[in-house]
C-alpha cells in the first residue's frame, strides 16, 4: 500500500512538472488578424511580415498592463527605425475605457481594439498582460506571461536578436 | 463533581471534537476538489484572465482600505467575544 | 470514595489529552495537507500581484457607553522590483473612559495605547508569503505579535487558497502594583479559500482557530454576588485555557450599472460556552468618476460564557466567575456609511491617485443578562438591562504612488 502511494505521488509530481515546461512556441505561424485601431484604420497582422512585431494584450484594468505601457512605448520609439514594431491589442471589454486610459497616457505604438476577445482566443491569451514576440517571417518565437519590472531587458535581448536574422 | 458532571463534560467534548472534525473533514474536501478540479484537464478555468474587468474593479473588494477596515475590526474585537475568520483574499485583476 | 475520585481524575486527564492529541493532529493534518497541495500546484512562469503601494493617514473615534477613545493611524506600504512589499503602521488609542464598568466599581480614568507593527510580503510565481511583527504598548498591557500568512492562486486564479499561523505574548500588569505581572499567550491557525464563480462573482470560505493561555481576564474587573439584602463585589476569575473555532462565508456580486454586493455570514463558539454568530451585508455604489459610497448593515449575537452571571448567589459561588458584559449574553445592530472621493495625479510622475474618505458606524449594544447597577431604586437582580449606543467615526486620506 505504501508502495503504491509512494509509486503513484511519483507518477504525480513528474506528471506535473513536465506539464508545467512552459510551451514556449518554437516558431509556430502567428495567426492573422485584422483589427481596428485607434485611428479608426482596419490593421492586418501580416501586413507586418518583414518587420520584427512585439504583439502585447492589454487592458486599461490590468496594473502591471499599465505599468508596461510607457515601457513598450520607449521601446517601440527606439527601435522603429530598425524594422520593429510593438503592437499593442486592447481586451477591454468597453473600449471607451481603453480611449479614456489613452487620452490621459497616450504612446505612439499602434494600439487595435478587440472588445470581443477574438484574437486572446486565437492566441490562448491565458496570462494579462501577454507579449508574443513575432519575427520578420510571421512566426511566433517567444511568449511572456504578465509583466514584472525587469522584463523589458528580456524583450530587448530577443527583439535585438531577432532584427539581426 | 460527581458521575453526571464527568458523562456533561465528556458528551460536551465528544460534540465539540465531532464539530471539530465535521469541520477540518468540510475543509479537506474542499481542498480535495480544488486539487481534483486543478488536475483535471477537461475542466478549464471558466472565466478567462481577459474576462475580468469586474473583478479588478476595486469597489468588489472585500478589504478596499486596510487602515480602516482593521480598525473596524478592532472596534469589534474589544467589545464582542468572537473573533477570527474576518478577512478574505482572493479575486482581483488575477494579472502576472 | 477514594477509588471514584481516583477514577474521576483519571478519566478527566483521558479526556483532555485525547481532545488534545487530535487537536494536534488536525492541525497538522490541514497543515501537511495544505503543504502538500502547494508542493504539487504546478510550478508555471506565471504570477500573481502584490498590494499596491500607497500609504495612509486616519483619525478614528468611538463615542458610545461613555467611553470615547480616538487617534490617528498610519500606514506605509511600499514595494521593491515587484517582488517584495513592506508596510509599516502606527495606531495611538488615547482613552477617556468613564464606562459602565468603570463607574460602578472605580473612578473614570484616562489612557494612551500606542501599537506599532510592520509586515513583509514576498511574491514568487503565484504564491505570496507574508511575515508581520506588532508591539501594543500601554501603562498596564504590554502585547506582542508575530505571523506569517501565503495565499496561492491557482485553477488560472479563479481559485485563491490562503493560511497562516500567529502568535502572541501579552504580559498584563495592574496600575498601583508594581509586582503585578501576568502571562497571556495566543496562538492562532487560519485557513481560507476564495473561488472566482462568474466574471461578475466570487465566494469565499474562512476558519480560523486561536488558543490563549494563561491570566486571561481583566485585573480590575469584578462579579457581584448576593450579599444580604444588596451585593458586593469580588475580582473576577477566568479559566486559563480558551480555544475558539470561528467560521465565515462571503461573497460578492457585481451589479451590472456597476454596484456590488457583498455579504458575510460567521459562526464562532468556544471552550468558554460562548456561540456567536454574525450577518453582514454591503452595498457600494460609485458615482461619476470620483465618488464612491458605501453602505453596511450588520447584526450579531452572542450567548454568555458558561461562567458568566450578572449575579452570582454567593461569594466564590463558583469556581470561574465573570461579570464582563463581553461575556455576557448579547446582540448587537450596526448600520455604516461611508463616501470617498478619489482623484487621479496625470501630471505627477511619483504620485498616481489620492484619495479622501469619511465614514460613520452607528452600533446600538442590547444586553440579555447584564444589569445596568447605576440606576437607583431598583431591587438587586432586578436592575433594568444595559444599553447603549456608539458612533464609530473615521476620517482618512490615501495616496498612491
Amino acid at each position: 500500500m505504501k508502495n503504491l502511494v509512494k509509486r503513484l505521488s511519483i507518477t504525480l509530481l513528474t506528471t506535473f512538472v513536465v506539464l508545467s515546461v512552459n510551451l514556449s512556441a518554437k516558431s509556430v505561424s502567428a495567426p492573422d488578424f485584422t483589427l481596428k485601431s485607434v485611428d479608426g484604420k482596419n490593421v492586418r497582422l501580416s501586413e507586418l511580415r518583414g518587420q520584427v512585431v512585439l504583439l502585447n494584450f492589454w487592458a486599461s484594468w490590468c496594473g502591471p498592463c499599465r505599468q508596461e505601457m510607457p515601457i513598450l512605448d520607449a521601446m517601440h520609439n527606439k527601435y522603429k527605425s530598425l524594422g520593429f514594431t510593438v503592437l499593442g491589442v486592447n481586451l477591454d471589454a468597453k473600449s471607451k475605457k481603453a480611449i479614456g486610459y489613452l487620452k490621459d497616457t497616450p504612446v505612439s505604438f499602434p494600439v487595435l481594439y478587440d472588445p470581443k476577445g477574438i484574437t486572446s482566443e486565437q492566441y490562448g491569451v491565458s496570462a494579462m498582460p501577454s507579449t508574443v514576440i513575432i519575427d520578420k517571417n510571421g512566426n511566433v518565437r517567444h511568449l511572456h506571461k504578465g509583466y514584472k519590472s525587469g522584463y523589458e531587458d528580456e524583450y530587448v535581448a530577443q527583439i535585438k536578436k531577432l532584427l539581426r536574422e | 463533581m460527581n458521575k453526571m458532571m464527568i458523562f456533561k463534560i465528556q458528551t460536551i467534548k465528544a460534540l465539540k471534537l465531532k464539530n471539530m472534525i465535521s469541520k477540518v473533514l468540510t475543509v479537506f474536501t474542499l481542498l480535495a476538489s480544488v486539487s481534483i478540479l486543478n488536475g483535471c484537464s477537461s475542466i478549464e478555468p471558466w472565466v478567462k484572465p481577459y474576462e475580468r474587468q469586474n473583478l479588478a474593479d476595486p469597489i468588489t473588494f472585500f478589504g478596499r482600505d486596510p487602515v480602516s477596515d482593521n480598525y473596524m475590526h478592532h472596534v469589534r474585537q474589544s467589545r464582542e467575544s468572537a473573533r477570527g475568520a474576518e478577512g478574505s483574499a482572493g479575486g482581483g485583476c488575477g494579472c502576472n | 470514595m477514594k477509588v471514584q475520585e481516583a477514577l474521576k481524575v483519571v478519566l478527566e486527564v483521558v479526556v483532555v489529552v485525547i481532545n488534545q492529541f487530535v487537536a494536534m493532529i488536525c492541525k497538522k493534518v490541514i497543515f501537511t495537507a495544505l503543504l502538500v497541495l502547494l508542493a504539487l500546484m504546478p510550478n508555471v512562469s506565471e504570477s500573481a500581484v502584490l498590494p499596491e503601494d500607497r500609504s495612509d493617514i486616519l483619525y478614528h473615534r468611538f463615542d458610545g457607553g461613555g467611553v470615547v477613545i480616538d487617534g490617528p493611524s498610519i500606514l506605509i506600504r511600499k514595494s521593491i522590483k515587484d517582488t517584495v512589499s513592506i508596510s509599516a503602521n502606527y495606531y495611538v488609542d488615547n482613552v477617556s473612559s468613564a464606562s459602565i464598568d468603570v463607574v460602578t466599581t472605580a473612578s473614570a480614568y484616562t489612557e494612551e495605547r500606542k501599537e506599532q507593527s510592520m509586515s513583509v510580503e514576498y511574491l514568487r510565481d503565484k504564491t505570496v508569503l507574508s511575515v508581520n511583527y506588532g508591539q501594543s504598548t500601554e501603562n498596564d498591557y504590554d502585547a506582542k505579535s508575530a505571523g506569517f500568512n501565503f495565499t496561492q492562486d491557482f485553477f488560472g486564479d479563479l481559485t485563491t487558497l490562503s493560511g497562516g499561523y500567529s502568535q502572541g505574548w501579552d504580559v498584563v500588569g495592574k496600575s498601583g502594583d508594581e509586582s503585578f505581572a501576568e502571562e497571556a499567550n495566543r496562538k492562532q491557525y487560519r485557513v481560507g479559500l476564495s473561488q472566482v464563480v462568474t466574471k461578475n462573482s466570487l465566494v469565499g470560505l474562512s476558519w480560523e482557530t486561536i488558543t490563549d493561555e494563561g491570566f486571561l481576564n481583566n485585573p480590575y474587573r469584578s462579579v457581584r454576588y448576593r450579599d444580604g439584602a444588596g451585593f458586593s463585589f469580588q475580582s473576577e476569575l477566568y479559566p486559563e485555557t480558551r480555544t475558539s473555532d470561528a467560521f465565515s462565508i462571503r461573497g460578492m456580486y457585481y451589479l451590472p450599472y456597476r454596484a456590488a454586493i457583498k455579504a458575510e455570514y460567521r459562526v464562532f463558539s468556544d471552550t468558554w460556552g460562548i456561540e456567536a454568530k454574525n450577518y453582514e451585508l454591503g452595498y457600494t455604489h460609485p458615482y461619476g468618476e470620483h465618488w464612491i459610497f458605501d453602505v453596511k448593515l450588520r447584526h450579531y449575537e452572542q450567548t454568555k460564557a458558561n461562567f458568566y452571571s450578572d449575579l452570582f448567589s454567593r461569594i466564590d459561588a463558583q469556581n470561574f466567575r465573570a461579570r464582563d458584559k463581553e461575556m455576557s449574553t448579547f446582540s448587537n445592530d450596526s448600520v455604516g456609511l461611508s463616501v470617498s472621493y478619489e482623484y487621479e495625479l496625470l501630471n505627477s510622475t511619483f504620485f498616481d491617485r489620492f484619495s479622501i474618505n469619511l465614514a460613520f458606524d452607528y452600533i446600538d449594544f442590547k444586553f440579555e443578562d447584564f444589569r445596568d447597577i447605576r440606576v437607583n431604586g431598583a431591587a438587586v437582580g432586578e436592575e433594568p438591562f444595559y444599553t447603549y449606543d456608539a458612533l464609530v467615526t473615521r476620517m482618512f486620506f490615501s495616496v498612491w504612488y
